[in-house]
């Protein structure tokens, strides 16, 4: 890909909420962080994955989200993905009723409270095609990051139709599977009641190999995560070319804000893509990346760019 | 059909058997051993089991569903995989077809599929396939209050109490669960694992785990079993190996091997049917549309008896249905808490 063909058209940059249970303290400075020395347009803030971890973050939303704003960047408020209990629905509702930053809605209820004013759909939210995004678009969604399977013609396909910015997953490990059991809990023979929030010893999601050590999957409490990363920086021209406004990068145990670098700098024209991959590849020390599902394959594939 | 005697329970609703139905034959065995209700699909990727041989076509689901009507039984139409962005023609097909035949319900998952059903054949009765997962009464409310949905296919979630709880919330929406079969352990619809290792999933393809993708290995130490290359299990010699369903398999997570997501089991709530007629649950749906009409038969019978019982007042018979479960192994699964 020759950067000096890309469009013209602006792009922007997602950071997607945290999906791990970090430290309070150690999310807290990612985000101050982020806020101050990240080139990105937005940031996802909020837990997505387990209703029992929001507390210990609690405290620390709002300066993260004053900072964040401070900074100019596009606050997002990421809903729970798995809604079960009553507690959890009022969580979503005060989410939903907040007012002054845009909701990602990560479940149908979620968009279901906030029908009526402007919204995000999330990746954990099924929108594989024009009719479902007619329908959400008809309620109040303005953006919607598409699920991880979807192949670049799909892609293509609801772009074209769409009233709504369209959001790509570009980077990190993809969320695969939402459950009610917490993996990361059984693995270590615990109940998810009496999990001692054990998930927070995997800040990258608790690698999986097959029983022939192949690295297969990575757990994050009740949610299931590819092992290898997404990386789109070689398809980032064909994706915008398609319609793609907006790409999302999962925070990992990597330098975010390099991350973040890389990715501006190949929307912009000023980075190679090549260049680029082989700076994530060092950012990233050990980690396999994968394109598969844009490329209509199976996700875990990495496709060679052809050019 | 039931012959049970008048009910020692009248203040409990008789809740009904939706059964499968992979083929025709399978059909006439569902209804005969007294099912009132079977599910089916098309034979294309608009239905989640979306497998070689089985499902109906046109002519097909015509006659299962004059032979169902005819014996008292109605017949749901699964159409319940997520169309493909640009070409919604096969899904919308599949949609006006099983409502001009006669379907007694559409059981659907994505939005837009239901939007297209709910503006163009109001009159068809609408149910909400679990592949949508559905797993809050805020979810089940806009599926009903914006499309007219009148049921919802329980995500494997919740428990027990749970569900109590979100069907006084509900009503009059009706809630339909599984009580016996294939087991997800992930909320449905919402699980790409299989096409992570494939290529193919439930939501687009209407497969998990596909056939296609299996291998079996032979080595020294015995059989491995094999998804999209990737080892789901390893058996010793003599040991049966197990079809590798990717979220049955063993893997290696925190230094050692396990069933990290679930043992090779399979659903089994016979034991648990009071407590979830009490819960005010409307049906009861068996999994197995790949299943042959002997399983399904024998799967429907122990049912058919053990919810006439409950409704009589008397204990549920114990029914041995070992034979048929896979691996000889049971779960009540998410009904329970402590599976979580």
């Amino acid at each position: 890909m020759n950067a000096s063909t890309l469009p013209v058209s602006p792009s922007f940059l997602t950071l997607g909420p945290v999906l791990f249970n970090w430290r309070p303290e150690a999310l807290r400075d990612f985000y101050f962080r982020i806020a101050d020395e990240a080139d990105l347009d937005s940031v996802c803030v909020g837990e997505v994955v387990c209703s029992k971890r929001t507390p210990f973050f609690a405290p620390y939303l709002p300066e993260v989200i004053e900072r964040l704003a401070a900074a100019g960047k596009e606050v997002v408020l990421s809903s729970l993905a798995l809604i079960m209990s009553e507690r959890e629905l009022d969580q979503a509702r005060d989410l939903a009723q907040g007012e002054g930053w845009l909701v990602e809605a990560n479940d149908v209820s979620v968009a279901a409270m906030l029908a009526g004013k402007p919204f995000a759909v999330g990746p954990l939210v099924n929108v594989y095609n024009e009719g479902t995004l007619a329908y959400l678009q008809s309620l109040g969604a303005i953006r919607v990051c598409l699920p991880a399977e979807l192949s670049a013609p799909v892609i293509g396909t609801i772009a074209k139709a769409a009233a709504a910015e369209i959001e790509v997953q570009a980077f990190g490990r993809l969320p695969l599977a939402i459950s009610a059991r917490c993996y990361a809990a059984r693995a270590r023979n615990l109940a998810k009641d009496g999990c001692q929030y054990v998930c927070a010893d995997d800040p990258d999601g608790m690698p999986v190999d097959t029983l022939d050590d192949e690295p297969f999957l990575a757990v994050n409490g009740t949610q299931t995560m590819s092992y290898h990363y997404m990386d789109l920086l070689a398809e980032l021209g064909m994706l915008r070319g398609l319609g793609v406004r907006r790409f999302r990068l999962w925070p990992q145990q990597a330098d975010m804000v390099a991350v973040a670098r890389l990715f501006r700098g190949v929307l912009a024209g000023t980075l190679e893509p090549e260049a680029a991959a082989a700076e994530l590849a060092a950012l990233c020390p050990g980690v396999e990346f994968a394109n598969g599902y844009i490329h209509g394959r199976e996700g875990h594939a990495l496709v060679e760019a052809d050019d | 059909m039931s012959t049970a005697a008048e009910p020692a329970r009248p203040d409990l609703v008789r809740p009904e058997l939706v059964c499968p139905a992979g083929t025709p034959a399978a059909l006439k065995s569902a209804v005969e051993a007294g099912a009132d209700c079977v599910y089916v699909g098309f034979r294309d990727e608009t239905n989640a089991r979306n497998f070689p041989g089985l499902n109906f076509s046109r002519k097909e689901l015509d006659e299962g569903i004059a032979f169902a009507h005819a014996h008292g039984a109605k017949v749901l139409v699964a159409i319940n995989t997520f169309p493909r962005a640009g070409q919604p023609e096969l899904w919308h097909r599949a949609v006006d077809d099983a409502a001009a035949m006669g379907a007694d319900a559409l059981i659907l998952a994505d939005i837009g599929l239901v939007d297209y059903a709910a503006r163009r054949h109001p009159q068809a009765r609408l149910h909400l396939s679990v592949q949508a997962a559905a797993s809050n009464p805020e979810a089940i409310r806009f599926y009903a209050e914006r499309f007219g949905v009148q049921r919802v296919v329980l995500p494997r979630v919740l428990t027990v109490q749970e569900i109590a709880a979100l069907n006084a919330k509900i009503r009059p929406v009706e809630t339909e669960v599984f009580v016996f079969g294939g087991l997800c352990v992930m909320a449905e619809g919402r699980c790409a694992l299989s096409s992570y290792a494939t290529g193919q999933s439930p939501n687009v393809n209407g497969v998990c785990s596909p056939a296609a993708h299996v291998r079996y290995v032979e080595q020294a130490g015995g059989i491995t079993s094999q998804l999209g290359g990737f080892t789901i299990n390893r058996f010793g010699p003599g040991e049966p190996a197990g079809y590798p369903t990717l979220c049955k398999g063993r893997f290696v997570a925190d230094g050692k091997a396990s069933y990290l997501f679930e043992e090779p089991t399979s659903l089994n709530t016979l034991g648990m049917l009071p407590d979830l007629i009490r819960a005010g649950v409307t049906a009861f749906k068996i999994e197995g549309r790949q299943r042959g009409r002997a399983y399904v038969a024998a799967v429907v019978q122990a049912f058919r008896a053990g919810v006439d019982a409950v409704l009589a007042g008397r204990p549920v018979p114990d029914l041995d249905l070992d034979r048929i479960t896979e691996g000889g192994r049971q779960t009540t699964g998410a009904y329970e808490k402590a599976w979580r």
